[in-house]
C-alpha cells in the first residue's frame, strides 16, 4: 500500500503520463485490472483445455476399455510417473480415478471460476461501473499470483510418486484420508496432500478476489451509477463474490482438517476402528467423515451458483445488446439473484441424502432445494421473455446466448427430480447426475464464457473475432456437446454408475455390470461426440489468436451497446477512461422511443432534464 | 492513476476503501473460524461418553492470556485515538504496549502451554479392561453419581515399553521422579510401600498419575477446578495390551480429537496473532514514515489493522471458554 501513499503526494495528474511501466510491470506483475483479467482468462482457458483433454482420455477408456488410446496412449505410457497408471499405454483404474478427480477439480476451480468470475469480473466490472481500476490493485495482483501458485501445485501433483489425487473432486474421507499414504509415498509430496495444499492456495486467491470485487462495486461506482443502474452482469458478479467470500472459508477449514489428518495423524474425519486391508489403521479415531461432507458441500453448493451466475450475467448483457431492447424484468432478476444467493447457503445437504441423515433433515433440504428453483426459473424466464418481440441480431455471442437458454433449461429442470430424497436415492452417483450438472456448466456456463469472449474481445484487443469461424465453432459445439451429454441421462436412468472405470464393460459379451446392457452402446457414441467436440474448438483457438493481430479493427462501441465499458477506448488504457465519466440512465436503454439511435449509452446526459445523480456522490472524482 | 476513496470516505457509504475491505475480509474470517468451530462441535457431540476431556488446560494461564489480549485491544484503540488527535509519541507508546501484549501472549502459548502438552502422557483403556484399572478410574463411584465414565489414565510417563518412541523421555522422567522421591524422603514409601517407577516387563507403561487418576473418587475431581492441582507421587502400571488405539501418545494433535481441534484452532489463532504483531511492528517502526506525509492515511491503516486485531481477540473469547472452561 506504500505506493498508494506515493500517489497521494501527486496532484490529480495521471501517474502514467510521466512514468513508463516496464515490460514486467505492464504484462506480468501488473496491477491493472484488465491485464489481470486477461491473465486469469488465459490461465483459465488453458486449464479448461487441459481438463477437457483429461476427459477425452477417460472417454477413450469408456468407449474401448482396456485398449490403448491411439497416439496419446503410448505417449502417456512413456511419461515419468504418469506411465505407472498407463501400463502399455492402457489406462488403469487408478489412472481413471486420477484423471476423473483432477478433471472435476480443474474444470471447477481452475477453469470455470477463474474465467467466469475472475477473468470477466476483473476485466469488465470496473469498466462497467466507470471505475479507474479495482479498489485494491495490488491485492488483485496478489490474488492472481496466489492462484498461479495453486495451479503449479496442482499440475506438479501429477508428477509425484503415486500421481495426482484419486479420491474424486469431492475428496471424501476416509478414502481421501488414507489415499497416497504409506512407505511408497512422500509425507507431503503426494497426490492428495498436494491437492489440499493447492486448494488452500486457490481458496485464498478467491477470497482476495472476492473482497476486491465487492469493495470495488460498492466504493468505485461512477457518479450517477446508482444501484439500480448497474448492468445485470455487475449484480451477478456482486452476488457471486459474496458466495465466494462466505462459502469458501468453511472448505478452507475442512482442507486444513484433512491436511492435519494426513500429515499430523489427527482424526477429524477418521472414524473409530478404521480398518484398511485387514489392518487397523494408525488414527486415534473418534472423527466424523460426515463433517467433511457438510463442510465440503457448504462450499460446493454455493459454488454451483458461483459457476452459473457470472454466466447468466454475461448472457443478460449479450441478450440486451443483441435484442436491442431492455432485458425483461431487470428488477425481478436482481431480486432473484439475491434470493438465490441467500438460499444457496441452506441447500447443501441435498448432496447427502445417501448418508441417512433422517427424514426431518432431508425434508428441510428438499424444501429449500425446491424453493431455490423459483429464483432460477425467474432468471431464465426473464432472459427468454427478453427475446419476445425483439429484432434480434444473430451475432456469434448471441448464438451462444440463445443456445444457453434451452441448454441451461435442460440442466436446471433435470435437477428438480434430484431435489427429492426418494428419487435421489436411485439416481445418486449415476450418469444422470453427471448429465444434469454438465448441462448447466458445459453448454450453460461454458457457452456463456464463449459468448463473453466473442462479445468483449473487441474491447480487450480493439479487433473483432472472425464471424464465420465463430459460427462454425458455435454450430459444431452445440451439436456435439448434446451428443456427448444427452445419452448420459439415458445411461443414468438405467443405473450406470459414474465411477465405473470401464463404463460397464467392454462390450455386451464382457459386461462388468449387467444393468449396463441396454445402454452400453451409448459409450462409444458419447466418446466420439467428445472427440469431435474437441475438434470443434480448433476454429475457436485459431480464431482467438488470429484475430488478436488480424481481426477487423473497431472503435469504442462496435456492438452499439449502452453500458460504460463501450465509452472507453478499445483497448482501454491504464486508468480506463479518457474522459470524466458520469451516468445518467439505466443500463439497457435500447430502442427508446424518440431517440436518434436505437441505443442510448448510460453516459449520455438526459438533455434538458437535470441529470439524476445519486444524492451524495459529488466527492468521488473530486477526491483525486 | 488515483483510486478514489483511498483516504477519505465515500459520502454515500461513509467508508474509505480499506475499511470496507477489512470488514469483508473479517466476514470471511468469521466463516473460516465458524467452519473450524463447527469441527469442534461435531467432534465433541460425536465423542463417546468419557472420551471428551474436561479441565485439562490450565485455567489461570488461559485467564491471564485472555486479559493480555483484552488489554492489547484497549491499547490498540488508544493508539488509534492518539493518532486521531495527532499525538504521535503517545501512539508509539500505546502501539508498543500492544506489540508487547501480543508477544507475551505468544510466549505463554509457545513456551509454556504447548510444551506442557507435549510432555503429558495419556492412554485410553480398552472397554473390556476398564475394570482392571478401577482404582485409577473410579467408574463405580462416577456411575453412582450418573457422571460420565473415566476412560483415560494420564500423567507423566516413567517407563515405556521396549522399542517405544518414548523410551528415552520416560527414562529422563523416571530419573527426575526418583530424585523427587529421594528429596521427599519417600524413597521407601510413606506406608512402607514405594511407588513403582520402572518395571522389568518390556510391555507396560508406568505413569506418574494426574490427581484425577490418583484419587478418582475424590469429589474435588468431579468437576474442573480453577487452579491446576499439583502432580501426585502415585504411579500406575498399564499393560500395553489394555490400551485402546494403536499409538499411546503424549498430548499431541493426533492423541485424540480434542487435541486435534485444540491445536488446530489455537494454532491458527496463534498465526493470526503473529500476523497482527508483525504488522504492528511494521507500523511502529518503518511504516511510520507515512505518518509524516499523510497522517490521516496512516491513522486509517491503524484503524484497519486494529479492527483485525479486535477480531483476533474475539476468536480467543470463543476459544477460551470452549477449550478451557466447558
Amino acid at each position: 500500500m506504500a505506493s498508494h501513499a506515493h500517489d497521494d503526494a501527486h496532484d490529480a495528474h495521471h501517474d502514467d503520463h510521466h512514468h513508463e511501466l516496464s515490460f514486467w510491470e505492464k504484462y506480468i506483475f501488473s496491477t491493472d485490472h484488465k491485464t489481470i483479467g486477461i491473465q486469469y482468462a488465459i490461465t483459465g482457458l488453458l486449464f479448461l483445455l487441459f481438463g477437457f483433454c483429461l476427459m477425452m482420455v477417460m472417454r477413450w477408456q469408456l468407449a474401448h476399455p482396456g485398449t490403448a488410446m491411439p497416439v496419446i496412449g503410448p505417449i502417456l505410457g512413456s511419461l515419468p510417473v504418469i506411465k505407472d497408471h498407463f501400463p502399455g499405454g492402457v489406462m488403469s483404474p487408478d489412472g481413471y480415478n486420477e484423471f476423473g478427480a483432477m478433471h472435476g477439480t480443474i474444470m471447477v476451480f481452475f477453469g470455470i471460476v477463474p474465467i467466469a468470475f475472475a477473468a470477466f469480473g476483473n476485466f469488465v466490472v470496473p469498466l462497467q461501473i466507470g471505475a479507474p481500476d479495482m479498489t485494491f490493485p495490488r491485492i488483485n495482483m496478489a490474488s492472481y499470483w496466489t492462484f498461479f501458485i495453486s495451479c503449479v501445485i496442482m499440475l506438479a501433483s501429477f508428477l509425484v510418486p503415486g500421481g495426482a489425487a484419486k479420491s474424486g473432486w469431492t475428496s471424501y474421507p476416509p478414502l481421501a484420508g488414507i489415499a497416497d499414504l504409506g512407505p511408497a509415498y512422500h509425507w507431503f509430496f503426494n497426490g492428495q496432500s498436494l491437492w489440499l495444499t493447492g486448494m488452500i492456495f486457490n481458496i485464498t486467491a478467491s477470497l482476495l478476489g472476492a473482497v476486491n470485487f465487492i469493495a470495488t462495486i460498492i466504493q468505485l461506482r461512477a457518479p450517477g451509477m446508482t444501484w439500480m443502474r448497474l448492468p445485470f452482469f455487475v449484480w451477478a458478479q456482486f452476488i457471486t463474490a459474496f458466495l465466494l467470500l462466505l462459502a469458501f472459508p468453511p472448505l478452507e477449514a475442512a482442507g486444513i482438517f484433512q491436511f492435519m489428518d494426513r500429515v499430523f495423524g489427527t482424526s477429524f474425519f477418521m472414524p473409530t476402528g478404521l480398518v484398511v486391508q485387514q489392518q487397523l489403521t494408525d488414527w486415534s479415531g473418534g472423527g466424523s467423515p460426515l463433517l467433511w461432507q457438510h463442510l465440503f458441500w457448504f462450499l460446493a453448493h454455493p459454488e454451483v451458483y458461483v459457476l452459473i451466475l457470472p454466466g447468466i450475467g454475461i448472457i443478460a448483457e449479450v441478450v440486451a445488446n443483441n435484442t436491442r431492447k431492455p432485458i425483461y424484468g431487470y428488477k425481478a432478476m436482481v431480486g432473484a439473484i439475491f434470493v438465490l444467493g441467500f438460499l444457496s447457503f441452506i441447500v447443501w445437504a441435498h448432496h447427502m441424502y445417501m448418508t441417512g441423515m433422517g427424514a426431518k433433515v432431508a425434508t428441510f433440504f428438499q424444501i429449500t432445494t425446491v424453493v431455490i428453483s423459483i429464483p432460477s426459473v425467474i432468471l431464465i424466464t426473464a432472459l427468454l421473455l427478453s427475446l419476445w418481440g425483439a429484432s434480434i441480431r444473430f451475432t456469434v455471442p448471441m448464438l451462444f446466448a440463445t443456445a444457453f437458454m434451452p441448454m441451461f433449461g435442460i440442466g436446471g429442470l433435470t435437477g428438480i427430480p434430484l431435489a427429492f430424497n426418494t428419487v435421489d436415492l436411485y439416481l445418486h452417483d449415476t450418469y444422470y447426475i453427471i448429465a444434469h450438472f454438465h448441462y448447466i456448466v458445459a453448454p450453460g456456463t461454458i457457452f456463456a464464457i464463449f459468448a463473453g469472449v466473442y462479445h468483449w474481445f473487441p474491447k480487450a484487443t480493439g479487433r473483432m473475432m472472425n464471424e464465420f469461424l465463430g459460427r462454425v465453432h458455435f454450430w459444431l459445439s452445440l451439436i456435439f456437446i448434446n451428443g456427448l451429454f444427452f445419452p448420459m441421462f439415458l445411461q443414468g436412468m438405467a443405473g450406470v454408475h459414474r465411477r465405473w472405470a470401464d463404463g460397464g464393460g467392454a462390450d455386451l459379451d464382457h459386461l462388468t455390470y449387467e444393468l449396463a446392457r441396454p445402454v452400453l452402446h451409448w459409450n462409444p457414441f458419447m466418446s466420439y461426440a467428445a472427440f469431435l467436440l474437441g475438434a470443434a474448438q480448433i476454429p475457436f483457438i485459431f480464431n482467438f489468436f488470429w484475430s488478436i493481430w488480424n481481426g477487423r479493427k473497431v472503435g469504442r462501441n462496435p456492438w452499439e451497446a449502452t453500458t460504460l465499458e463501450w465509452d472507453a477506448p478499445s483497448p482501454p488504457p491504464h486508468g480506463n477512461f479518457d474522459k470524466e465519466i458520469a451516468v445518467y440512465r439505466g443500463p439497457y436503454e435500447y430502442s427508446v422511443p424518440g431517440a436518434e439511435t436505437d441505443f442510448t449509452p448510460q453516459s449520455e446526459p438526459t438533455g434538458s432534464k437535470t441529470p439524476v445523480v445519486a444524492p451524495v456522490v459529488h466527492a468521488p472524482l473530486s477526491a483525486h | 492513476m488515483q483510486i478514489p476513496h483511498e483516504v477519505t470516505a465515500r459520502p454515500d457509504t461513509g467508508l474509505y476503501n480499506a475499511k470496507l475491505g477489512i470488514w469483508l475480509f473479517l466476514a470471511s474470517e468469521v466463516m473460516l473460524f465458524g467452519g473450524l468451530f463447527s469441527g469442534y462441535i461435531f467432534l465433541r457431540l460425536g465423542a463417546e461418553p468419557g472420551y471428551w476431556p474436561h479441565g485439562l488446560l490450565n485455567v489461570p494461564v488461559g485467564t491471564f492470556n485472555t486479559a493480555v489480549l483484552i488489554l492489547s485491544s484497549v491499547t490498540v484503540v488508544l493508539a488509534w485515538a492518539s493518532l486521531k488527535m495527532r499525538q504521535f509519541s503517545r501512539y508509539k507508546l500505546y502501539m508498543g504496549i500492544t506489540i508487547l501484549c501480543g508477544i507475551l501472549f505468544l510466549v505463554v502459548k509457545l513456551a509454556y502451554e504447548y510444551p506442557q502438552k507435549f510432555t503429558h502422557f495419556g492412554v485410553f483403556i480398552k472397554k473390556d479392561a476398564l475394570g482392571k484399572y478401577e482404582q485409577y478410574l473410579g467408574n463405580q463411584h462416577l456411575a453412582a453419581l450418573k457422571l460420565d465414565p473415566r476412560v483415560e489414565i494420564s500423567g507423566h510417563l516413567l517407563d515405556a515399553p521396549k522399542g517405544s518412541h518414548y523410551e528415552k523421555v520416560a527414562q529422563e522422567n523416571a530419573e527426575h521422579f526418583r530424585h523427587l522421591l529421594h528429596e521427599g524422603g519417600a524413597e521407601h514409601g510413606e506406608h512402607g510401600e514405594a511407588p513403582i517407577v520402572t518395571t522389568d516387563d518390556p510391555n507396560d507403561y508406568v505413569i506418574q498419575l494426574d490427581p484425577a487418576n490418583a484419587n478418582p473418587t475424590d469429589p474435588a475431581n468431579e468437576r474442573p477446578s480453577f487452579w491446576a492441582k499439583p502432580q501426585t507421587m502415585k504411579t500406575a502400571v498399564v499393560q500395553a495390551a489394555d490400551i485402546d488405539g494403536p499409538h499411546p501418545s503424549m498430548y499431541i494433535p493426533r492423541h485424540s480429537p480434542y487435541f486435534a481441534v485444540y491445536f488446530t484452532i489455537t494454532g491458527l489463532h496463534g498465526l493470526h496473532v503473529l500476523g497482527g504483531v508483525l504488522i504492528f511492528i511494521y507500523f511502529w517502526g518503518p511504516g511510520t514514515e507515512l505518518y509524516r506525509r499523510n497522517p490521516e492515511h496512516f491513522t486509517n491503516r491503524i484503524e484497519v489493522v486494529g479492527l483485525f486485531w479486535h477480531f483476533v481477540d474475539l476468536v480467543w473469547i470463543f476459544v477460551f471458554p470452549l477449550f478451557y472452561l466447558l
